[in-house]
């Protein structure tokens, strides 16, 4: 059909790209894991005692599980909010459909940052919540846990990755034939049981994706716990940065990143098996 | 009005044998109306056909009878029971889908078995009851398998035996073998009227192919542009047309369309003796009632014409002709298979076979 000189010309560009801007930089990392720094110099002298730094530290290990419980909570947040919206909207949102997913869409147009600096007038003890609880009389002075703690950095990594998990949800959904629910009611079942029979099993792909996105997604984030994390919400991307900048010590936090990335591609792998295991066609 | 009037007895006894009533039954979508009042009995065991063109409304019926749609005015009632005011899953009917809609994530077993899990049916009695629909669909060896490993006429079997399973007192088919091909389709409609002998249960079977609906049903409701046009046997329903639509659309019809005066009927170079009063009528002749004239002979209660061959087309065991009259009028004629013919014939047929029929 197409020449071998036309598919060598289509195909280079993007090759080039991955190579250089994907796979190049990974190898970079994976090396520098297993180097060195000597007194402020980095030195190619292959060794495993990042690794081990890494392990036996409780600092590391610590900062790590705590990252994962942060993104497993962002993902199970978001799953609870962005499941039953895109199950309303997919099943029971009639003319109003169009325009809740449009509203669902629209905050994703809003800058990262602009979001984040949102929360922290909000939950800032001189910020909007704390201001109308007073006013309430519930508390007579400032909670100081609603910022710079794990609950905010939860809170605002739910409200950011919600609509990616609500997205593959009500893709899934809208892709149930809908005689297949009649099927369902007709054979004697209400609604509930037809739920978890029929749409809650069909949706499972959809529900997959979100999760993993939600999941990977907080797991490398940076910028939330920066914004509203304080101390006690710091994350291993943080401390990768730290390591990376004013640390100095680029092997160290090579291994910390190929750590996250193994356990990233673990994730996407699993999932992707999940998924194919409950879709049919 | 006036009969039942005069034979209350008669009118309760047919409303205690039916098993399905729609009373003044009509249906709007926002500001269309989709079916105008309709009034239909189905008696129990029977098999109803809901025969019509897309969008006549048939579908919409099945679906206000399994509960997917509310009446917009009327009544549904079952067996003595208002029906349309109860939800899908309440109600003693089951469905065959058009496109079957068995759910991919389960086996056909688990199919099968879905209505009586969810009614919280014991486990042996699943069991046995899933066998026993399985077999009477001949699917047995199929049980493990997900419907989309079988083809279309299996998946058409095993929604068959997961309506029929819940032991419906209505079963209802939405069009089940349209997505057939032409074999498969004339072989399962001989499975459907065998299965619907050997279970009883009455069957509201919807298609838009005539030659279907007359094979298989014991009545066929004819519906044209949401409201019923006829209901009758097929027999019935073919050998008296009430309009010129019913006509045409069950078999093959020359719609003849003249006027009676003093006693004759006249439509273009046709004419026979004919009772009822002066006017305009139309007359439906079918054209296997229309014979070649064997002799000059036209004996009392037959009407002759004389016609010129314009085209002949060979099916087998019959051919159809189409003929010239005269002046343009073309009529259909269809004989049993004789060899070529051409020119000028004589044809006959019988005053009787020309059925009057409405607008």
């Amino acid at each position: 059909m197409y020449s071998r000189a036309y598919k060598t010309l289509v195909s280079l560009p993007p090759l080039l790209w991955v190579g250089l801007f994907l796979l190049l930089p990974y190898a970079l990392m994976f090396a520098h894991s297993f180097w060195a720094v000597h007194d402020g110099v980095l030195v190619h002298q292959w060794n495993l005692h990042n690794y081990v730094t890494l392990f036996s530290k409780p600092v590391y290990v610590g900062v790590l599980l705590r990252t994962m419980r942060i993104a497993a909570s962002v993902t199970l947040c978001s799953l609870l909010l962005g499941y039953p919206l895109a199950y309303y909207l997919s099943f029971h949102a009639g003319a109003r459909k169009e325009l809740l997913y449009q509203l669902v869409i629209v905050p994703l147009w809003v800058s990262y940052l602009v979001r984040g600096y949102a929360w922290k007038t909000i939950l800032g003890s001189e910020g909007v919540l704390n201001g109308f609880l007073q006013y309430l009389h519930l508390t007579h002075a400032p909670v100081a846990f609603l910022l710079y703690s794990p609950f905010a950095v939860v809170l605002m990594l739910t409200h950011i990755y919600t609509p990616f998990v609500f997205l593959p949800i009500y893709a899934a959904l809208e892709h149930i034939p809908r005689p297949l629910v009649e099927a369902s009611h007709d054979l004697g079942a209400g609604s509930l049981q037809t739920f978890l029979r029929i749409i809650l099993p069909l949706s499972i792909p959809g529900l997959l994706a979100g999760a993993t996105f939600a999941f990977v997604l907080s797991l490398g984030d940076f910028l939330a716990p920066l914004l509203v994390g304080g101390a006690s919400g710091t994350m291993i991307a943080n401390v990768v940065q730290s390591l990376f900048g004013a640390a100095y010590d680029w092997p160290l936090g090579a291994a910390i990143s190929v750590c996250i990335l193994i356990i990233t591609i673990s994730l996407l792998f699993l999932s992707e098996r999940l998924e194919k295991r409950w879709s049919f066609k | 009005m006036s009969s039942a009037a005069a034979n209350p007895q008669q009118q309760l006894s047919a409303a205690l044998e039916a098993l399905l009533e729609l009373r003044g039954v009509a249906k709007r979508f926002g500001a269309r109306e989709v079916l105008k009042n309709i009034s239909l009995n189905i008696a129990s065991g029977e098999f109803l056909t809901l025969l019509g063109e897309s969008g006549s409304g048939k579908t919409t019926v099945l679906r206000l009878v399994a509960g997917f749609e509310r009446p917009s005015a009327g009544e549904i009632w079952m067996s003595g029971q208002r029906l349309d005011t109860l939800p899908p899953y309440k109600r003693r009917v089951n469905t065959v889908f058009q496109h079957y809609a068995l759910f991919p994530h389960l086996s056909v077993r688990e199919n099968v078995a879905y209505g009586l899990r969810v009614k919280k049916t014991s486990a042996t009695e699943i069991g046995g009851r899933v066998d026993e629909a399985l077999r009477m669909v001949k699917m047995q060896e199929f049980a493990a398998s997900r419907p989309s490993k079988l083809s279309g006429g299996q998946q058409q079997r095993v929604a068959l035996a997961r309506a029929l399973v819940n032991r419906p007192l209505l079963l209802l088919l939405d069009e089940p073998l349209s997505a057939l091909d032409a074999n498969l389709r004339k072989l399962m409609q001989g499975e459907l009227k065998a299965l619907q002998r050997a279970v009883g249960v009455t069957f509201l079977f919807v298609t838009h192919d005539q030659e279907e609906a007359m094979a298989l049903s014991d009545r066929i409701a004819l519906l044209r542009n949401g409201a019923l046009e006829q209901v009758a046997s097929p027999r019935e329903i073919y050998a008296h047309p009430a309009t010129a639509y019913t006509a045409q659309f069950i078999g093959q019809t020359n719609l003849l369309r003249g006027e009676i005066m003093d006693g004759t009927a006249r439509c273009g170079a046709l004419q026979w003796p004919a009772a009822g009063p002066s006017g305009a009528a139309i007359f439906s002749l079918r054209p296997e009632v229309i014979r070649l004239a064997p002799d000059a002979a036209a004996p009392p209660g037959t009407a002759r014409f004389r016609a010129a061959l314009q085209q002949q087309f060979f099916g087998g065991a019959s051919e159809l002709l189409e003929v010239n009259c005269g002046g343009g009028q073309l009529l259909r004629v269809r004989i049993s298979a004789r060899g070529p013919l051409s020119g000028e014939h004589d044809f006959i047929f019988s005053i009787a076979d020309a059925i009057r029929v409405q607008e």
